[in-house]
């Protein structure tokens, strides 16, 4: 592969466009389609609900993931809800609308078709999860509840408590496990791909490592579907769970398949913050306690009273002062980068002076304990747990965490990757969220691609291969599985041959640091070359100094864990590389280079409204290509929130 | 912030299902009591590989209660002595100073060990498999509205749809049942519009999934609704062994 491959853009009006191009795509005969395998990597909403739809159509499916069942991938843990453009609230919402939103929170750097699709199949993902018996909220009469989430002028959030991921997920995994039942889909628990099949460049199939027996297995396919989640991992800290990570997708780039945006990476204003050196977890706090929670700093650099000692006049309420309309309401990133300005200014609180106070004295004085407490309770339940603290006695403390990236491997409006027979669909491809997600949109976006659109396009690939297509099972393809099979052999005996000091989470750790601080909430060119050389050396001394105890033929957590970090090493180079050539600041992307004499991201429509698609060259830098964004039915305009 | 804490650790340690198992003592020194009880493994772990020891081998993911991965005994109880808690959210400040703590696997028929605290719960997926589900398939759907569910039914089948499949249920179990997770789930379909053409089907092939995977049936001991962390109710169980009756007849 080399070059930008034809993005395959739907033509004409984009209020029928998906319709126009899913009723053209060709069809499969229900007989041939049970002959075609087809792997899917990851059980998350992507994964579980591309399985289980492609199962139903007939295909024979195996499903790969490292967990031990297809319930615990980290979509479970997403709490707030999810969007769809129904207008149950009748607030005026619209498929255009969500259009809209979407492409403008993601700051222009989305393609408009795709945000126009995901918002017209927003809809029948709410019915196919009811038909499931997702338990969604409800109001008295019986009909959905919805509710206003992330700074959105309409109520298009369906929840579930704050447990919508969870439930969300268990209906897709029931789907799921309704066509293992039906022999239509083969689970492949706590297995990892450690490596893609390609021959004469088209997707093969995978290697994974049983993690229990060690073995090396290849499944070969028709088609490879990688739905493994996003690389929020690569900060080491996040609200992610631990064990996602990027090997999945790296090992496909170093394949062939571009990486596009690779710098988009979304931080949470509040989160919990890190205590102890060892705190293995930023947990996320709903941003919804930013609606009565006061957000101050101590106006004295350095000042280490406890809060209730520091008078009104000695506080900076630094939202509300900064930005007088929205207040304690701004974006994500506006408030995450506020935070972090007077943190490294000497103000912050806490351990390592790595937070910020989210209080809300106030509105219990104004609105009484219990109408705070019936509304925040079980969040400061959550709080207390974790830090021992009550918020209603004392201020919360927060600071801004990794939470999501919105890069990933780039796909073609089919959600094909550069690599024909490679799709690739949720947190792990690029596309819909531009550079900034809106809350609630990556649930809609992965059950979107799981259930509605590669059920059609991936059929459409198979399809166009006709009969005379090389099968799986071909000798070529058998030889590409063995050369495929002794590159992760050779990864795993050169982990374990390192034999030095160190274990794999101390690198991890310093990773995260090296990450956060130079390709993190703020970037600049200086920070981003240090950066650069930064992780080239730290890599350096993880091939030298790691330890993994332990064998290749057993349960081994430390070399899974060495596996998945000597792939995020090759990541964050190409993150520091994608910030340091993106020279505007747009959504989270912060160039300091790039801002208003106020503070304000400066966007480069003139010479950065394009995708960045970056091709691997085994031995040489890699390869920057562009593919331009243009926009017909929304004018890119600026963010203000002053 | 809640100062230190020195803990004893004696965890069990089995390096294959096959190979024989012991206890074995750790000692934690003055680490952090805001450390939660798996944090303080992995620094154990850390301290074990420095030393070119084998770390402990434990489930665990999203370390925020929701994922299900992790669960162990901890001096006897499942997920430990913390009301509605899983594992990872346990704290040690939760423990007194010089304490000694007691670590074993899930022990249950239907689990069978893998290494250290991990065991395989399979099982539970093969139980959804047995009929857990709502025979939809995609793009049948009618519009979400089109049928309407009360609130507070819609929310009684979200709180028994909560549970997260840890297995603590089981493990609690002096018969090894698995009848707290089962009458959560045909709780949670039985109570939906949705659930209501397999509802029959569905109670009769999930129970008896349950006893050829192993599991015991249940004496009402209630362990199990104490350990679990979602706080879901015994009373469900009573009313699954209804669901025969009340079901009867309808044929579906
Ligand atoms: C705390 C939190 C709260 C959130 N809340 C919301 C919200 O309210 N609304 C919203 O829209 N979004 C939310 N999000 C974002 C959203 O949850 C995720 O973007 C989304 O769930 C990702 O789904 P996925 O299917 O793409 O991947 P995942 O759910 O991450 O699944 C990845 C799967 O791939 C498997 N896998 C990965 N790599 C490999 C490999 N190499 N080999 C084998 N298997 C592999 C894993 O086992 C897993 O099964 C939240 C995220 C977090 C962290
Ligand atoms: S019922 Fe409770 S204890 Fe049993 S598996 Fe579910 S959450 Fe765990
Ligand atoms: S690690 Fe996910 S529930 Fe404990």
């Amino acid at each position: 592969m080399s070059g930008l491959p034809d993005p395959r853009l739907p033509t004409g009006p984009l209020a029928t466009a998906w319709r126009r191009s899913r009723d053209g795509l060709p069809l499969i005969s229900p007989l041939r389609k049970r002959q075609l395998r087809i792997v899917v990597v990851g059980s998350g909403l992507a994964g579980s609900a591309a399985a289980a739809s492609l199962a139903e159509q007939g295909y024979q499916v195996q499903l790969v993931t490292f967990h031990d069942s297809p319930r615990r991938a980290h979509s479970v843990a997403a709490q707030g809800g999810i969007n769809a453009a129904k207008n149950y609230a009748n607030d005026g919402d619209s498929v255009e609308r969500l259009f809209a939103d979407t492409l403008k929170g993601g700051d222009f750097r989305a393609r408009e078709a795709g945000c126009y699709r995901l918002a017209e199949i927003s809809g029948a993902i709410i019915d196919q999860c009811v038909a499931q018996g997702v338990p969604f909220a409800r109001e008295y009469g019986g009909t959905l509840a919805n509710r206003n989430f992330g700074g959105s002028l309409v109520s298009r959030t369906f929840y579930a408590r704050g447990q919508t991921g969870q439930q969300l997920l268990y209906g897709a995994y029931q789907a799921l496990m309704r066509q293992v039942a039906a022999g239509r889909v083969e689970l492949l628990t706590r297995r990892e791909m450690l490596e893609l099949v390609t021959q004469a460049g088209v997707a093969r199939g995978v290697v994974c490592r049983n993690l229990l027996s060690g073995e090396l297995e290849t499944y070969t396919a028709n088609a490879v579907v990688l739905a493994s989640g996003g690389y929020t991992n690569v900060y080491y800290l996040s609200t992610n769970a631990l064990k996602s990570n990027a090997s999945a997708i790296w090992r496909a780039h170093l394949e062939g398949a571009l990486f596009a945006n690779p710098c988009f990476t979304q931080i949470h204003p509040t989160c919990i913050p890190s205590g102890d050196a060892y705190q293995s977890k930023l947990t996320l706090m709903s941003e919804s306690l930013r609606n009565d929670g006061r957000v101050w700093l101590p106006l004295k650099a350095g000042d280490r009273r406890p809060p209730d000692q520091i008078p009104e006049a000695e506080r900076d309420y630094f939202l509300e002062r900064q930005y007088p309309s929205y207040g304690n309401m701004v974006p994500r990133d506006v408030a995450s980068r506020r935070a972090r300005e007077l943190c490294n200014g000497g103000h912050g609180v806490g351990p390592g002076g790595r937070s910020v106070y989210l209080d809300f004295h106030d509105a219990i004085a104004n609105q009484g304990s219990e109408i705070i407490e019936a509304r925040y309770g079980n969040l400061f339940e959550m709080y207390q747990r974790i830090t021992g603290d009550d918020p209603m006695a004392a201020p919360m403390r927060i600071y801004p965490a990794p939470h999501y990236t919105m890069g990933g491997l780039w796909v073609d409006y089919h959600l094909m990757s550069s690599i024909p027979g490679l799709f690739v669909l949720g947190e792990a491809n690029f596309s819909e969220h531009g550079a900034n997600r809106l809350g609630a949109s990556a649930l809609m976006q992965g059950l979107a691609d799981g259930y509605f659109i590669a059920p059609a396009t991936v059929t459409a690939w198979l399809a166009e291969q006709g009969a005379t297509a090389i099968g799986p099972d071909d000798a070529a393809v058998r030889e590409a599985c063995l050369e495929a099979g002794q590159r992760a052999q050779g990864r795993i005996e050169a982990l374990l041959a390192v034999a030095g000091t160190r274990p794999v989470d101390s690198f991890h750790r310093a990773l995260g640091q090296l990450m956060l601080e130079h390709c993190g909430i703020s970037r600049s060119v200086a920070g981003l070359g240090a950066g650069l050389a930064a992780v080239a050396e730290l890599e350096a001394q993880f091939q030298q100094d790691l330890r993994v105890p332990g064998g290749a033929d057993e349960p081994n957590g430390e070399l899974e864990k060495a596996l998945r970090l000597s792939d995020f090493f090759g990541l964050a180079q190409l993150m520091l590389r994608d910030a340091l050539a993106r020279e505007e600041s747009c959504g989270a992307h912060f160039r300091e280079e790039h801002q208003s004499s106020g503070g304000e991201a400066v966007r480069d429509d003139q010479h950065f409204a394009h995708i960045a698609a970056w091709e691997h060259r085994p031995g040489a830098a890699p390869i920057r290509h562009q593919e331009p964004l243009s926009f017909s039915l929304l004018q890119p305009s600026t963010r203000n929130y002053q | 912030m809640s100062g230190l804490i020195s803990l004893t650790l004696r965890i069990w340690r089995q390096r294959s299902p096959d190979s024989p198992g012991a206890y074995a003592s750790y000692r934690l020194e003055q680490v952090s009591a805001d450390l939660s009880l798996l944090e303080a493994l992995d620094l154990l772990n850390e301290q074990l590989i420095s030393a070119g020891e084998r770390p402990v081998g434990f489930e665990h993911d999203c370390r925020e209660g929701i994922c299900g991965s992790c669960g162990f005994l901890v001096n006897g109880q499942a997920h430990g002595p913390q009301a509605a808690t899983t594992v990872c959210q346990l704290y040690l400040r939760r423990f007194n100073d010089g304490e000694t703590l007691v670590l074993a696997p899930w022990q249950a028929k239907a689990f069978p060990p893998i290494q250290d605290l991990v065991v395989d719960r399979s099982a539970l997926d093969r139980l959804i498999e047995a009929g857990g589900f709502c025979s939809v398939n995609t793009g049948n759907a009618p519009d979400a509205n089109a049928i309407l569910v009360g609130r507070d039914q819609a929310a009684s089948a979200f709180e028994t749809a909560t549970c997260i499949g840890c297995g603590a249920c089981v493990a609690s179990c002096r018969n090894a049942s698995a009848s707290l997770f089962v009458a959560a789930k045909l709780a949670h379909l039985a109570q939906l519009p949705q659930g209501q053409p397999e509802r029959a089907a569905r109670a009769e092939a999930m129970q008896q999934q349950m006893g050829r995977e192993g599991f015991g049936s249940c004496s009402n001991q209630l362990e199990c609704e104490a350990v679990c962390p979602k706080q879901i109710s015994a009373d469900w169980i009573s009313w699954m062994h209804g669901e025969r009756r009340r079901t009867a007849g309808s044929g579906g």
